[in-house]
């Protein structure tokens, strides 16, 4: 089975050791994992600001780079439910507008085979286990696109359960949204950071030292959110987690 | 604040008032929470929730894909029953028309049941400046009026409001508009309840001409049915002369049957209740028995422009049932206020800029009021997909294009205000077409990142008002993947 490393254009850029994290994690597990560096954005951010004909280049561009390969693994939901739920429909609505149905074709072979990374791991890999060690107290929150998206349900759930020494504490009101929602971040910045705050006390009151989510661009809001109000916590990605080990301990 | 919409500004500065003001967010926090909990457990005691929410959606696609049939057989079924169809294009038809029909009574006053479509055209406004006095006999309506103040919720208009400030309404307005309130009126609920009832009670026996909307009209029998639960509707549906009911024209269902789907979905989603205490169905007129004049206003006022839009089109199977707001982080922070619209919330979101259209500020600020969450999508009773939408109109306002106004198709211009970020939309796919630019932009960003301010200036300053910023890696990881082999040649 041949491999893509999926890895999004803001974890390339910002969190490089969540791309780390992730060959590690999949080496171990006896993955060969390939990084196509002609890899860039697949659109997402265009596409949910109104600019969808902007988004259509970089759909095809990224079947282009990654048509060659069985699975594509990305350490994000909003980036994996993109391609999984949107690109489908930027074909539609490329159909729909009377450009024919050239789109659907490029994009759709990529569609089923772009998996999240905890999917690939539980389902893919049938793994929940996956030997890591990392011994805190974490609080676990599931981010929107990879809960009511790509409906991932347990599955990160049962993967931190299975890491030794991690204690899984509830973080209350989880499934209500940090706020990040890309560009809305910034066009509503003021109600953006009343739910981040919320999120943030909500996740301060566990008495967690770490909030695991499995998307970085929430947790860079969350995180953000952390530091200016100064609550000593840090936001970590479920990557580094699953990839720590107590030979090569992730913080 | 006045009573009603007219030159609101943009969401976001609305919504940043809101978000300050502690007492109001502490009540929507309290008010949503609590429905939105009791929600959850009313539908998940039902087994085949996910087939009468598609059930509901098939239905109303159904119906609005016909909806020229329907609302024919419709217009028959109420003619032969004893009633009079009025067709209205716009919000200034339908208040003409309503005003008229009054002025025939001879009336000069009228009773309100709950309406939203009476409170989309400003019917009490148009009424009044024909000397027409319409009371609101809902108990949350009734605080709204009598406080001059406006709806920010579709099912409990007054949510921003808590008792000891009703308490303070009454007291001080009561008197103006008939029965003052009682004398030492205190703040618990019952005390409230029994001076509205006081209230009200006098204008339910004086009233002789009645005004509602419905929530389902059905277009095989001409029954239209108004599901509440108060009693109020059923005062005033029953008791004066004439009957006003002013629909939307999707509120039409083909078949008596049909509502055996909805009067399931609707109370559950809305109040979290199994039934609705009161579901009045009137077919016509009928002999010694309720109103002896019926007349059904049907409005359009942009939704026939809204059907024409393969996406958007799913707003119109709305019930108006409130789930979306109930739900919506973002509503929760806000308040209903913020949306500019008696539709406030994600359903508001996308229906204010297609039923009013997005020129105005407000209008095009709507379909970015939401971080795309999809809670709203989740609880929705006939699946309408609000984020597809928002999106779908996000692409309207910053692209222009082709849309439908008054019937006509117009070739809309992108909003001002967006050519920034347009811009930047452009260079940023120009950049992601080529990974040699974005390893380029990346090493650049690495490079300077001792540099980088810890405050934003332009755009960026809204993130770092609040936030604080990543801290810029040493190297990009597809550099770190050339430089280690992808780790095989070590990690660091």
């Amino acid at each position: 089975m041949r491999v893509a490393l999926f890895l999004t254009c803001v974890n390339d850029t910002l969190y490089p050791e969540t791309g780390k994290a992730v060959v590690r994690l999949l080496r171990r597990l006896g993955v060969d994992v390939d990084f196509p560096p002609g890899q860039t954005c697949c659109g997402q951010a265009h596409y949910n600001t109104g600019y969808r004909h902007e988004a259509e280049p970089l759909a095809r561009h990224f079947a282009e780079v990654f048509g060659g390969y069985d699975a594509i693994v990305t350490p994000s939901g909003s980036c994996g439910a993109m391609v999984r739920e949107l690109y489908p429909r930027l074909g539609e609505r490329a159909r729909a507008e009377g450009r024919g149905g050239g789109l659907a074709k490029v994009l759709a072979p990529v569609v089923p085979r772009t998996y999240e990374l905890t999917e690939f791991l539980v389902d893919v890999l049938k793994v929940t286990d996956v030997g890591a060690y990392y011994p805190h107290r974490v609080t676990y929150h599931p981010t929107c696109h990879g809960l009511r998206g790509l409906g991932l349900g347990d599955r990160p759930r049962r993967l931190l359960e299975a890491v030794r020494g991690l204690e899984l504490v509830e973080l209350p009101g989880a499934e209500e949204c940090c706020g990040f929602g890309g560009t809305f971040a910034v066009k509503n910045a003021a109600v953006s950071t009343a739910m981040g705050a919320d999120k943030v006390r909500n996740a301060a009151s566990t008495g967690a030292e770490v909030l695991c989510a499995a998307d970085n661009s929430c947790l860079m809001h969350i995180g953000g959110t952390m530091a200016r109000l100064r609550t000593g916590m840090r936001p970590v990605h479920i990557a580094e987690i699953l990839a720590s080990t107590e030979e090569e301990p992730a913080v | 604040m006045s009573g009603t919409f007219v030159g609101m500004p943009a969401f976001p500065e609305a919504a940043r008032a809101a978000v300050s003001d502690e007492t109001l967010r502490g009540n929507l926090r309290h008010a949503t929470h609590t429905i939105r909990a009791k929600r959850a457990k009313a539908v998940a005691e039902v087994a085949d929730w996910a087939q009468l929410r598609e059930a509901g959606k098939r239905i109303k696609d159904h119906t609005l894909r016909h909806l020229d049939r329907y609302l024919v057989r419709l217009e028959e079924s109420v003619t032969a029953a004893g009633g009079t169809v009025h067709w209205a294009a716009d919000a200034d038809e339908a208040n003409r028309i309503v005003a008229d029909l009054v002025k025939a009574t001879g009336e000069r006053e009228v009773v309100k049941v709950k309406s939203m479509a009476t409170q989309e055209i400003g019917l009490n406004e148009a009424l009044e400046a024909e000397g027409i006095r319409a009371y609101e006999t809902d108990l949350a309506e009734l605080i709204v009026q009598l406080g001059k103040d406006r709806p920010s919720h579709i099912l409990v208009p007054a949510i921003h409001r808590n008792r000891g400030e009703i308490r303070d309404i009454f007291r001080r307005e009561m008197g103006r508009w008939g029965r003052p309130a009682p004398d030492g009126l205190s703040d618990a609920p019952a005390d409230l309840a029994e001076a509205a009832r006081l209230h009200l009670r006098e204008k339910f026996l004086r009233a002789k001409v009645g005004v509602s909307g419905a929530n389902f009209m059905v277009a095989e029998t001409g029954t239209l049915v108004v599901v509440e639960s108060e009693g109020n509707g059923r005062m005033c549906l029953t008791l004066p002369e004439t009957l006003i009911s002013v629909v939307g024209i999707e509120k039409v269902v083909p078949t008596w049957r049909d509502l055996e789907v909805f009067l399931q979905t609707l109370p559950r989603s809305s109040t979290a209740e199994r039934m609705n205490p009161y579901t009045s169905m009137w077919t016509g007129t009928t002999d010694g028995d309720g109103p002896r004049v019926f007349h059904l206003v049907l409005l359009d006022n942009g939704r026939t422009d809204t059907l024409a839009d393969e996406v958007g089109r799913q707003a119109l199977r709305c019930i108006r049932c409130s789930a979306c707001l109930n739900v919506c982080p973002v509503y929760e922070r806000a308040g209903g206020h913020a949306y500019g619209s008696v539709y406030p919330g994600p359903i508001g979101a996308i229906l204010s800029p297609q039923l009013r259209g997005t020129a105005s500020e407000v209008d095009a600020s709507l379909p970015y009021a939401s971080s795309l969450c999809g809670a709203c999508y989740e609880v929705c009773p006939v699946a309408i997909d609000i984020p597809e939408v928002l999106v779908h109109l996000r692409e309207r306002v910053a692209e222009g294009g082709e849309a439908v106004r008054d019937g006509n198709k117009v070739l809309l211009r992108p909003a001002k205000g967006h050519a920034a970020e347009r811009a930047a939309m452009r260079a940023a796919r120009w950049a992601f077409a080529r990974p040699g630019a974005l390893r380029a932009g990346q090493r650049l960003a690495s490079r300077t990142r001792r540099l980088h301010p810890r405050t934003l200036p332009g755009p960026g300053r809204a993130w770092t008002a609040g936030r604080d910023l990543p801290a810029v890696p040493s190297e990009p990881f597809r550099d770190w993947w050339q430089r280690t082999r992808g780790g095989r040649d070590g990690e660091r």
